[in-house]
Formats: structure tokens, C-alpha cells, sequence
């Protein structure tokens, strides 16, 4: 099939989505994206944090390069001007035509500016895009009071904004209500009161008549009501709703509703089949959806038709829990019991500012709507309720009621049906989660991994933890926690027994708490976890046996039987005449070389006998060991830092080197990464690491838990502006923490991802010493560190150690099955046929 | 010195090149033995065909030794499947096995039957 030409028109969330969308399916297509603003895609919904002081570039959601990267030919500051139809292209106001097989309009909308005389002075501005917040910042420079015509949620939104901003906020709204859309009498009443107590003044049924420039007094313009009163200010935005953007549409003869916005079908297809609309710019159903996540619906609707595996839009539920200028409000369905016959239960108390208000079906068995403000502790279980159509408890108001007063607990996992979306951001129902259980994933950390839930806002995290625990339960999982047949214990167990025990061999291991003789599972767990307490030399004649192939010859084992030598190169930083010795060594021993993703060197096709060979000549020119062998420190990885780079704020090779000399050898339960970055660029990619740094101004900020491999992960900042001395601190408490609580071959993310309480739990251990272990941790770090010995040194100054470096014990001859072939001037292992070619051919 | 195995076997090697609970590899007449020296055991020697038919490579020596169920085994550094050191069956695989070779230790000296 030849790629298909796709436009997208606007360059909003939902345009954005519908690109990464479309780039991550199996539909081969060219996209365009025209986008009228200035800057590409910004999260539009936190846009009042610009006034706390979130930068734009942290609004962002993506970057022209990254546009650049993943082909896709964008263009932005240029606005289409027209469509032809008949001809299949878009015209913009700079002449520029590109044309279409698949056109996508994502135009957004544009806030609702009142027709009110004089709506147009200059302290008149309206809340909508980053230019906007431009001008929102101007006007209210020396001003001192600001007014926000609308009481809607984003007029609220804007309320925040010109609230950060410093000056005296009003919010000025038509109907009698805030948010009138969203609560019912009762809660926007208690919305009111809870936002006037924060200083904001609220002025309800005032139709605004004109407005004028104000030539006595305070204030620069005056507001006219029609009720005669009057109210003068410095600046007026205007953010009382929203109209899409159709005009596009409406020029070219394309169906739009009768208040506008461009009419689709369950296809997200206008009335012209070769033209989608998407977002806030379309009509379906005779509703404009004006929330992001029913836009997203359509934007992976509008892609799965250019697909075989087609999904429909079927409306979106618009129940919604923000927090407005502090303020918890939720809102789920038939808000306003508008359906016959339904029950009210409401729950006021104005003590404590809160109200909670359930709209029951005529039978009291179905929760048709629900108003929470003040505290929303109870959305997530109503909204399931509300979504999945699951029968109330005999007494609803127990749902709402304060628990002290017999309040119902949260709804239990198992009464979920496999349909209930559990995570929102990520779109993961329950059956989601039970078909990862099914594919393999068997603790929380994994199920997070596998469906990516609750890795947006988090917000589901109870409840994730609440079916994957049930789901547990139901499998009959008791978790088994036994490690093999051998031990009846996790690592975790077993770190703790060695440690207290004083446990210094496998066999005194086996004969006090195990049964037979061990396997391939339990006895590398033992040496590693002996190793991480004691560090006694791996091949020392009681921990030989424990190792796996890889730690035994101190090399990594390839598909044929030879091994690849990584040498360490801290830092990924190596000196000319180093890099000579690598090339001559794997020249003389006939290595394939490659360059590994953590900055050092791989020489593969070593034969077991030549190894010691190898490392007499590498350590004679000043190598070590580079662990590439253990579950250990691998890499830190590096960019130049401060010392070249321009943009440099700190020395980023000098850190690396530090930690990688710090930590090597260090033996864990899984591989270990780090990297350092000298400034926010980030060019070591240290936030895809198991522990990254990156440089600031003020010194250092911590990241946690990444990785990259089959399912890559960001780390997450766990500390920020840190000294060297307290970012070193925190490191050997993170490592050696997770070092002792992990379980085997966890990596450092699916650990956190276990932890209970996560992220903020383990701060409260590394940061707070919530659990009074932090001495205990860095001593035993510190243990380790002055321990160190390079495996390679000690094994090829001990004639016993090498007699095991042989292909044979009684002969000297080679292994004639390893065969290589010459591929690209280098030796590869030679395939199976390749290699019965070869052994079938005489000598 | 008195052995079962005596009239026809041959030594391949010395008591102090076995490795307590690991293997080591020898040449016998071209083909690759795995020799595991098992010192709780008894007995205490065991001797399977080197080459891992699933792996296909020389490595079976190099691999973790143990017991699954009480039958001793070693895994396969390559893939990790478990093969016995008595009868030379895959466990993990009923229809693939190694060759196993009749082995003892006599005094110094570790005899093989060819």
C-alpha cells in the first residue's frame, strides 16, 4: 500500500495526539501538521501554572525536533485558509498548498468574548493560549485589580491565573451560580464560599452592559451592569466558554450544527469522508465536547480508521474532578437530578466547608449523578459505581456520609466489572489489567509496567493496588513467595537472614534454612547477596559454584560458547593511548569490537582459554574490570560537562567518574546504570538510569528509577540542588536500600513500583530516615566501597584461579566448534548451516 | 587401586583439577566431556557430553550444578534448562537428552570408560 498523505490542521492536545497516535499504529502515512500558533502542542489544561512559574518550554509537549525526528513535516505561525475539496488540498494564508489524502481538522476553539461595547480596549484580554498569558501579564502590570467575566471552570481556571498574578480578583458571572453546568445549587453555593474565603470576590446575575474607559478614580476601565451597579478594574478576561473553530469547514461546504461546530459521525468523519474532525472543533451528537480526554477518544478513533482494527467515538462520559484554586470539585453525571423521579442525598457541612450531594435512580439502586466539593475522597468509587452501572448498597448515603458516622468503605475490586476503566489518563480497564496477570505480570510493579497504568496523574493508584491484590487472591496466588523448591524464602528474607546470621557461605545458607543442594535460581541469588554484605572475591572456592557462567570467567557468554570483554572506561572518558591498547589486543585475539549504549567497549569472540591472556595485557595498560559480567554497577554515563560544553553548569565527567569509582562492583539484585548530565540538555540521558544526575545552577538534582530495555522508563526526581557531598549521601542509601529490599533481578523501577507509599515513602527512608537505618546503610556502602578488588587482577595473580581457564583439562587443543566467519572486515560467529558447511569441508 | 572401571578405562585427569560443585571440560578422543565434581555426593563424579543440543554449543561444563527434586542436574549457561547428570535427560525436555559417560574417582586419579 502506498503511505498515505495525512493533514492535521491545528497543532492543539488533541492534534498532538492524534500525530503520536498515528505515528505509533501500523498505518504507513506522511503527516503534515499546520499549527496556527507560534509553538507546537502545550498542555493547554495547566496553563494557570505558567503563573506559578512553570516556564513554556515546561508546558510543552513536544518539540519541533521531535516533529523533525519521527518524520512528520510540520509548520507553525501559519493558519490554513481554505480548503479544495475537489483538488484534495489546504491553502494557507502564506500561499503555501500542501495537498491530502486524509485531512484532519483539530482547529480547537476560541473563548467566548460577550458582543458587549467595548470588549475591545486594550485591558480587555482573553485566556486561552500562551500569547495570551503574554498579554495577560502586560495588563496586569501596575494594575491592581483584575476581573474574570465567567464563572464556568475555565473562568475559575483564569480566576487562579489573575490570582497569581497579585492582584485583586473578581469573578463576574451571568448566571446565578459558579459552575452551573457542573453542580447544583447546594454545591455551587458552597464553592462560592469556599472561594470568597481565599480573597476572591464573587459577583453572580450580572449581565455586564457596557464597558468604559474610566477617566476618574482607581482602575483604568469600569464595568456597567444592567442591574445599575458598576465595577471598576485594571483588566477584564474574558473566559465565559468556548466556540469551535469551524469556519474552515463551514467556507468549504462541510455540515456544521446550527451553533456551530463541524458535525461527525462514530467515525469522527465530517459529511465529506475524507475529512475528520477532532476535539473541540467538532459536533457529535449535538454536543461540543470540551475536555480533553473525550478529545483524545476521538483523535485514536479518527487513526483507527486509517487502519484495519476500527474503533468508534461513542460520546464521552463528562464527569470531571479538578481542583480549582485549591478547591476540590467533582462532578459525575446527572449532576442536577434532571432524570424523573431520582433521589437526592445530600451531605452538608459547613464547619468544614464541604458538600456532597448523590442523585439516586427511582428504585435506589443506580447512581445517576453525583456533586462533591471540598472533598472528593469519594469520587473515584462513585464514578465506578456511576460508569459500570453496579447496584448501591441498600443505604446510598453511606457512600457520602463521613466515616465516623457509618460511612460505607471504598467499593471492593472483585465488584468491578472488566470494563471499568480503572486508569483515565491511560485509558486501562480492569480486564486490561487482569489480561496483563494472565500474560505473566504477577505484582503491582509489573502491572504497571505491562499497561502503563497509573503512571499519569496517579490517581488511580488505591485502586490499581486493590484488583491486583484481589486478582492475587482469586488466582489462589497466595504469592508464593518461595524463591525455588530449596528456600521458602524472597530475597528479601534471605538478605535479612545472611545479615543477621552472619552467614558467610552457601553451604552454611542451605544446611540452617534450605533443603537438597541448590540450583541455577537460588545460588547466584546467595552469591550476590554474600557479595553485596561480605564482598569476598567471587571465585573464592566456597562462592565459585554459586555463580552463574558470566561471573564465573568474569566475561559474558555469547551465543557460541565465547565470551565479550568490557574493560571499564569510567565515565565513558579514555585516553588515546588506551584506546591503541584495546584495538591492538582485540586485533591480536581476533575480536569483533562494537561500542556499547553506556559509552565503553565490547571485544566479543573471546575463547575461554585466551581470556586471561587478554586481561593480563588490558591491566597491564591500566584497565580494570568492567562488571559487564554481574548483576552490578555497569556505566555512568556522561556528557562533557562545564569543562568544554558551553552550556555546561557543573563538571559532569569529574561526578561520573566519582560515582562509577564509587560503586563499582557493587553487586545488586539486578544490573545498575547511572549518568550524568553537566545541565538540564541532558545529553547523558541520565533520566533513562537506574540513579541520574543532572547538573543546575546550584549543584545537583537526583533522578530515580529509570530505565531503558524492553519497557523503558523515566526516573522520577527524587531530590533537587543538592551538594555533592548529600547527593553522595543519598545515593548510597538509595542503592543499599534497594539493594537489601529487592527482590531478584527486579530492577530498580519495578521495586519503587512495589514499594508501598512509592516515591514519597522511599524519601521519607533516604531523605527523612523515616526508618532510622540511614547510618546502617552507608556504613555498609562504605564497607563495600573500601573493599573493592578488580575480579580480573586478583584472578590473574592466582595460578589456581587460572587453571580453570581452559578449554580443556587434559589437552590444549581448541574447541573446533567455534567457527567464525568475516562479515564488514570483522569475525562473526558463523550461523548453524554456515557452520556444517564448513565442518563438512576437508581441511 | 582397585576400580570397577579398571581394565578399560583410562585417567583423563587429576583429583586437584576437579572443581568442588562446578564443572571442567575434557578432551576424550575428540569428544567434549562435562565433568562435575560433587563432594557431598556419592558418588562424587559425574560425567555428561559437553555440547548443549539446544544451545548448540560446547558449554554444559560451565553451567550452575544443583538438584530439582532430587534429581541433580546442571543448567545450561546459554538458556538455563536443566539436564540430569545420572541419566543425561533434559528435564525441561523430555525428548532431548546428552550423552552421560561411566566415571569414578580412585584415589588421585579420575578414570572414564571410553
Amino acid at each position: 500500500m502506498p503511505k498515505v498523505n495525512v493533514i492535521v490542521v491545528g497543532n492543539g492536545m488533541v492534534g498532538h495526539h492524534y500525530v503520536e497516535q498515528l505515528t505509533a499504529s501500523a498505518v504507513d502515512a506522511h503527516i503534515t501538521v499546520i499549527g496556527g500558533e507560534t509553538r507546537p502542542a502545550y498542555d493547554r489544561v495547566h496553563l494557570s501554572e505558567y503563573f506559578a512559574g512553570r516556564a513554556p518550554e515546561d508546558l510543552a509537549l513536544t518539540t519541533r525536533e521531535h516533529y523533525r525526528e519521527i518524520g512528520v513535516d510540520a509548520h507553525f505561525g501559519d493558519m490554513v485558509a481554505r480548503i479544495d475539496r475537489d483538488n484534495k488540498k489546504v491553502i494557507t494564508e502564506n500561499g503555501q498548498e500542501y495537498c491530502y489524502d486524509k485531512l484532519v481538522l483539530a482547529t480547537g476553539s476560541y473563548p467566548f468574548v460577550p458582543p458587549v461595547k467595548g470588549n475591545d480596549l486594550p485591558p480587555c484580554v482573553v485566556y486561552r493560549t500562551i500569547d495570551d498569558l503574554g498579554m495577560i501579564q502586560v495588563q496586569a502590570n501596575n494594575g491592581k485589580v483584575g476581573v474574570v467575566v465567567g464563572g464556568g471552570l475555565l473562568g475559575l481556571e483564569a480566576a487562579n491565573a489573575v490570582q497569581n498574578l497579585g492582584l485583586e480578583t473578581h469573578v463576574v458571572e451571568f448566571a446565578p451560580g459558579l459552575m452551573g453546568v457542573q453542580l447544583d445549587a447546594g454545591g455551587s453555593g458552597m464553592l462560592r464560599r469556599k472561594i470568597e474565603a481565599l480573597g476572591v470576590k464573587v459577583h453572580t446575575s450580572k449581565a455586564t452592559q457596557v464597558i468604559e474607559e474610566n477617566s476618574d478614580g482607581e482602575g483604568r476601565v469600569v464595568m456597567r451592569f444592567a442591574d445599575g451597579g458598576s465595577l471598576a478594574t485594571d483588566m477584564i478576561v474574558f473566559s465565559a466558554g468556548i466556540r469551535p473553530y469551524d469556519q474552515l469547514a463551514r467556507d468549504c461546504g462541510l455540515t456544521v450544527g446550527d451553533r456551530g461546530g463541524i458535525e461527525i459521525d462514530y467515525h469522527c468523519k465530517t459529511s465529506d469522508s475524507d475529512i475528520f474532525a477532532i476535539g473541540e472543533c467538532a459536533l457529535f451528537g449535538g454536543r461540543i465536547y470540551g475536555l480533553v480526554a473525550p478529545g483524545y477518544r476521538m483523535a485514536e478513533a479518527a487513526v483507527s480508521q486509517l487502519g484495519s482494527d476500527k474503533v468508534s467515538f461513542q460520546g464521552a462520559d463528562m464527569s470531571t474532578k479538578l481542583k480549582l484554586l485549591g478547591v476540590d470539585v467533582g462532578s459525575i453525571g446527572d449532576a442536577h437530578g434532571k432524570a424523573e423521579g431520582s433521589i437526592a442525598y445530600t451531605f452538608s457541612d459547613e464547619r468544614v466547608d464541604v458538600y456532597k450531594r448523590l442523585i439516586v435512580s427511582a428504585d435506589g439502586k443506580k447512581l445517576l449523578g453525583a456533586v462533591l466539593v471540598g472533598d472528593c475522597s469519594e469520587y473515584d468509587t462513585l464514578l465506578q459505581y456511576f460508569l459500570n452501572g453496579i447496584d448501591l448498597p441498600a443505604d446510598p448515603e453511606t457512600l457520602i456520609l463521613p466515616t465516623n458516622v457509618g460511612g460505607a468503605p471504598a467499593l471492593g475490586a472483585a465488584a468491578l466489572p472488566m470494563t471499568a476503566t480503572i486508569c483515565s489518563c491511560h485509558n486501562v480497564s480492569k480486564g486490561d489489567i487482569v489480561n496483563a496477570m494472565d500474560a505473566g505480570s504477577c505484582s503491582l510493579g509489573e502491572v504497571k509496567s505491562a499497561t502503563a497504568a497509573s503512571s499519569g496523574c496517579g490517581g488511580c493508584a488505591a485502586l490499581l493496588k486493590n484488583i491486583v491484590d484481589d486478582e492475587m487472591a482469586a488466582r489462589g496466588l497466595e504469592v508464593n513467595k518461595a524463591m525455588c523448591e530449596h528456600f521458602n524464602y524472597t530475597r528479601q528474607e534471605m538478605f535479612h537472614i545472611i545479615k543477621v546470621e552472619t552467614i558467610k557461605s552457601f553451604d552454611e545458607l542451605l544446611e540452617k534454612h534450605g533443603t537438597g543442594r541448590g540450583c541455577d535460581i537460588c545460588k547466584p541469588t546467595a552469591g550476590s547477596i554474600l557479595a553485596s554484605l561480605w564482598n569476598d572475591y567471587v571465585l573464592d572456592d566456597k562462592h565459585v559454584g554459586l555463580q552463574d557462567t558470566n561471573d564465573t570467567f568474569l566475561a559474558n557468554m555469547q551465543k557460541n560458547g565465547t565470551y565479550s570483554v568490557v574493560p571499564r572506561i569510567a565515565g565513558g572518558e579514555i585516553t588515546p593511548d588506551k584506546l591503541i591498547v584495546l584495538g591492538q589486543v582485540a586485533k591480536k585475539y581476533k575480536l569483533y569490537t562494537k561500542i556499547t549504549g553506556g559509552q565503553r567497549i565490547d571485544l566479543f569472540g573471546a575463547r575461554v582459554q585466551h581470556l586471561p591472556a587478554i586481561w593480563q595485557e588490558l591491566i597491564e595498560a591500566g584497565f580494570e574490570t568492567g562488571h559487564a559480567y554481574g548483576k552490578a554497577l555497569r556505566t555512568v554515563k556522561s556528557c562533557v560537562g562545564s569543562t568544554w560544553c558551553r552550556y555546561g553548569v557543573q563538571d559532569s565527567v569529574a561526578m561520573a567518574l566519582y560515582v562509577e569509582n564509587r560503586y563499582k562492583g557493587l553487586r545488586s539484585p539486578h544490573k545498575l546504570k547511572s549518568g550524568v548530565s553537566g545541565c538540564t540538555r541532558e545529553c547523558a540521558e541520565a533520566q533513562s538510569k537506574d540513579f541520574g544526575i543532572i547538573a543546575t545552577e546550584n549543584g545537583w538534582n537526583l533522578y530515580v528509577g529509570g530505565n531503558g530495555g524492553m519497557k523503558p522508563r523515566h526516573a522520577e526526581l527524587f531530590a533537587t540542588d543538592l551538594d555533592d557531598e548529600t547527593l553522595i549521601k543519598y545515593i548510597d542509601r538509595f542503592l543499599m536500600f534497594y539493594v537489601r529490599t529487592a527482590d531478584r533481578l527486579q530492577r530498580t523501577s519495578v521495586w519503587m513500583g512495589n514499594l508501598e507509599g512509592g516515591l514519597d515513602y522511599l524519601k521519607q527512608v533516604v531523605i527523612e530516615d523515616s526508618l532510622g537505618i540511614c547510618d546502617d546503610l552507608e556504613s555498609q556502602m562504605n564497607a563495600v566501597v573500601g573493599s573493592y578488588q578488580c575480579e580480573w587482577k586478583t584472578t590473574i595473580e592466582n595460578p589456581e584461579k587460572l587453571k580453570r581457564f581452559r578449554q580443556f583439562v587434559n589437552s590444549e587443543a581448541e574447541d573446533r566448534d567455534i567457527i567464525f566467519v568475516e562479515e564488514r572486515g570483522q569475525p562473526r560467529p558463523a550461523t548453524e548451516e554456515e557452520r556444517q558447511q564448513i565442518l563438512a569441508t576437508p581441511a | 587401586m582397585t576400580s570397577t572401571l579398571k581394565d578399560q578405562a583410562v585417567t583423563i585427569c587429576r583429583h586437584s583439577d576437579l572443581i568442588p560443585n562446578s564443572g571442567i571440560c575434557a578432551d576424550v578422543t575428540g569428544q567434549q566431556v562435562a565433568l562435575f565434581y560433587l563432594p557431598n555426593e556419592s558418588p562424587c563424579v559425574y560425567a555428561i557430553g559437553n555440547w548443549d543440543p539446544i544451545g548448540k554449543a560446547n558449554v554444559l561444563s560451565r553451567g550452575i550444578v544443583g538438584d530439582i527434586g532430587g534429581r541433580l542436574i546442571v543448567a545450561s549457561p546459554l538458556y538455563k534448562q536443566h539436564f540430569d547428570l545420572v541419566t543425561g535427560e533434559c528435564l525441561d525436555n523430555s525428548d532431548i537428552s546428552v550423552p552421560v559417560y561411566a566415571v569414578e574417582l580412585v584415589a588421585d586419579h579420575v578414570l572414564l570408560k571410553q
